[in-house]
């Protein structure tokens, strides 16, 4: 599904990522974990489209198409999803105007009729229930005074109504107190199957108590410097990311 | 012509249109126009050399030879034309006024036990004490030449009375309409609402073609005790058109006004926006929103006047401008030595959609009492980059994304007109007017 080599990217003329190779199939779980700036989010942002990130070397296939070549809402037309570690707060729009704009412009991508309001309500009400949503959140603006914990049930509630074959969630339990994490953990749980893959975006191995992921990914410094199983992760929790960093210093 | 040709040019018209009123030359009224006629003299048309028009140069109206429209007549309006520029059900109170008189044959005045609406040139006579009493009392004409013309040339606009704890239901529409070019129209409009009583009222100013002509209102708003006014302004004037807009709001203890100004149309636009405050506990709020693309320029000078204690105000000024326009805003809020208690809140916020375009925003806030609660605050800038790429990472395109949160800054002043036909035209309007704006862009 998605095939991501040597990928070189840098923001304001630095260079963030010196080189990353993954590679993800439908049905997978992949986590990506790294202390802070070792260019986890940068990788989730150039995945995503966005703009500031220059990619320098290196590229990135989706379903073996030049995913950098595509406009960020390209992109999610074909099926990619972020889940943003700060959900952005937009006054003025309302979440069901603005999700229901998203699914219509992504069915018309895929050459369906736009969903009337009735449809698009049924739909809404029982994704909501994945996410355990108020329905109140839907006529509010998209995530403006929102708690930290319903802006992020906002993002799987959103990836829930769009159904994404790849969504890559970045920090989505950063903020997230032990019972919004599980309602998260578990809406995303629910929503995989074996034709969609997930990334998960992560500092802290807590996340993946819930969301067990089929392979661990340690970033470091801008490298994917070793790959496991879930027991990576929980080698991680335990010893830090020191002892990494060592065993890097003395391959090289 | 230079300017004093113009002022020579405005008192010849003046002269004919005396000789043209049989019989009214010792009334109160034309005691009035002869007074506004002689301080247009002395004052002349305002240059940016003005304090008060430093940011908007008139010079193209002052220039143009604009003749005021004397009589009335239907100017080849038809019933057709009228569909474009109302809104509701049959409901509502309609009073039509082309070029600035009244028209019998388009409106529709429901009357009702305690309401007066109709024509300012009827109610002269028959509503003479009230007219005297509060018409050009208000809105001076020896401080703004725009004023002194339009007092000059009165004729007719709107009167509209509401008696003791009346509540009429109904919104009433005002719809000045200008058929013609090179004319000038000075709309002169009246209302009183007596104590207790509530109203809500739309005026609308719109053109039939896209003529050059200059729309000068003003309109009077006398506001009894604990008296709610709820007031909406549509101005979509011709994209040659110019545009002065004066209204005022005389405010008695524990009334109650919301006024909403929408501007979308007009080459060169100047709203005069006034609320006194002249009763203890009473409350105004003033907002307005203005689309302007082009070479259009749209002033809005705002007036918010305490002169008693307890008294609230608050104010929401939104611009979006596009193209080369330009946007001006000026908030006056003054606090005068009695008005202990005050709380008033202004905010002025633009959105810039192109390099091009501009503002010049200034609040202007002068206080002489010590126990007050002002703020103020003002935001330029352009869409922001965060929100468009979390639209896009959602599937939603580019251009939609700028549409979608250009309206959503929009939304908020359209949110609050009363009248929900107009609300609902309004979101019309601006998208279709967003989109025409893109598309002049790309």
């Amino acid at each position: 599904m998605l095939e991501v080599r040597n990928l070189h990217a840098s923001v304001n003329g630095n260079e963030i990522l010196h080189g990353v190779d993954l590679k993800v199939n439908a049905g997978e779980v992949h986590a990506i974990m790294g202390p802070n700036g070792s260019g986890k989010s940068t990788l989730a942002g150039v995945l995503a489209g966005r703009e500031a990130y220059t990619v320098t070397e290196g590229q990135v296939l989706y379903y073996g198409k030049d995913l950098l070549a595509l406009a960020p809402e390209e992109r999610a037309r074909e099926g990619l999803f972020l889940a943003f570690q700060y959900p952005v707060e937009i006054p003025g729009v309302t979440n069901t105007y603005f999700l229901k704009a998203a699914l219509n412009a992504i069915r018309k991508h895929r050459g369906l009729e736009p969903l009337d309001a009735v449809d698009f309500l049924a739909l809404v009400k029982q994704k909501m229930k994945l996410v355990e949503m108020e329905t109140d959140l839907l006529n509010r603006s998209v995530n403006e005074g929102f708690s930290g914990g319903e802006k992020k049930r906002n993002e799987i509630f959103q990836m829930a109504v769009l159904e994404p074959k790849l969504a890559i969630l970045d920090e989505t339990d950063s903020g997230l107190d032990i019972d919004a994490l599980r309602i998260v953990a578990d809406g995303v749980n629910k929503l995989r199957s074996k034709e969609n893959a997930t990334i998960v975006v992560t500092h802290y191995q807590r996340l993946l108590n819930y969301i067990v992921p089929d392979f661990v990914h340690v970033l470091l410094d801008g490298r994917i410097v070793k790959s496991g199983g879930k027991e990576l992760a929980l080698q991680l929790e335990e010893r830090g990311y020191d002892w990494l960093r060592e065993e890097v210093e003395a391959t090289a | 012509m230079n300017e004093t040709q113009n002022i020579q040019w405005y008192k010849a018209q003046f002269e004919f249109f005396e000789k043209s009123l049989n019989g009214e030359s010792r009334s109160h009224l034309h005691m009035l126009r002869r007074q506004a006629m002689v301080a247009f003299e002395s004052l002349g048309f305002p240059t940016t050399r003005h304090e008060e028009w430093r940011f908007t140069n008139i010079a193209p109206i002052a220039k143009a030879e604009l003749a005021p429209v004397l009589d009335y007549s239907g100017a080849g309006v038809a019933e057709a034309d009228l569909a474009r520029f109302t809104f509701g059900g049959p409901e509502g109170t309609r009073a039509v006024f082309i070029n600035g008189h009244f028209s019998p044959e388009f409106s529709s005045l429901q009357t009702r036990p305690g309401v007066r609406i109709g024509s300012l040139k009827e109610a002269t006579t028959r509503d003479a004490e009230i007219v005297n009493r509060h018409l050009a009392r208000y809105v001076k004409s020896d401080e703004n030449a725009f004023t002194a013309l339009s007092t000059a040339f009165v004729r007719d606009g709107a009167f509209i009375h509401v008696d003791r704890n009346v509540e009429v239901v109904n919104p009433i529409h005002l719809v000045f309409i200008v058929a013609g070019s090179g004319i000038a129209v000075s709309p002169r409009n009246l209302v009183v609402t007596e104590r207790g009583s509530k109203v809500s009222i739309v005026e609308t100013y719109v053109s039939l073609a896209a003529t050059q002509y200059l729309t000068n209102a003003v309109t009077e708003f006398v506001v009894g005790e604990n008296a709610t006014v709820e007031h909406d302004k549509l101005q979509d004037e011709s994209l040659n058109g110019f545009h002065i807009g004066t209204i005022h709001f005389q405010q008695s203890a524990g009334s109650r006004v919301v006024s909403n100004a929408i501007n979308l149309g007009g080459a060169i636009v100047r709203n005069n926006i006034t609320a006194v405050l002249d009763g203890e506990g009473s409350e105004a709020t003033l907002n307005g929103l203005s689309l302007a693309t082009g070479t259009q320029h749209m002033d809005n000078h705002t007036t918010i006047d305490h002169t008693k204690p307890n008294c609230a105000s608050h104010e929401l000024y939104k611009a979006i401008l596009d193209g080369k326009s330009k946007g001006v805003f000026n908030g006056k809020i003054f606090v005068r030595k009695d008005a202990q208690k005050t709380d008033a809140k202004q905010t002025n916020k633009t959105l810039l959609l192109s390099d091009e375009a501009t503002i010049d925003t200034k609040p202007q806030l002068e206080i002489f009492a010590d126990d007050v609660k002002c703020t103020h605050g003002a935001t330029v800038g352009h869409l922001d980059d965060e929100q468009k790429f979390y639209l896009r990472s959602r599937g939603i395109g580019s251009r939609e994304a700028e549409d979608l949160l250009t309206f959503a800054f929009a939304s908020d002043v359209i949110n609050r007109v009363h009248v929900e036909a107009l609300r609902e035209r309004l979101d019309a309007m601006l998208h279709e007017r967003l989109q025409s704006g893109r598309q002049s862009r790309e």
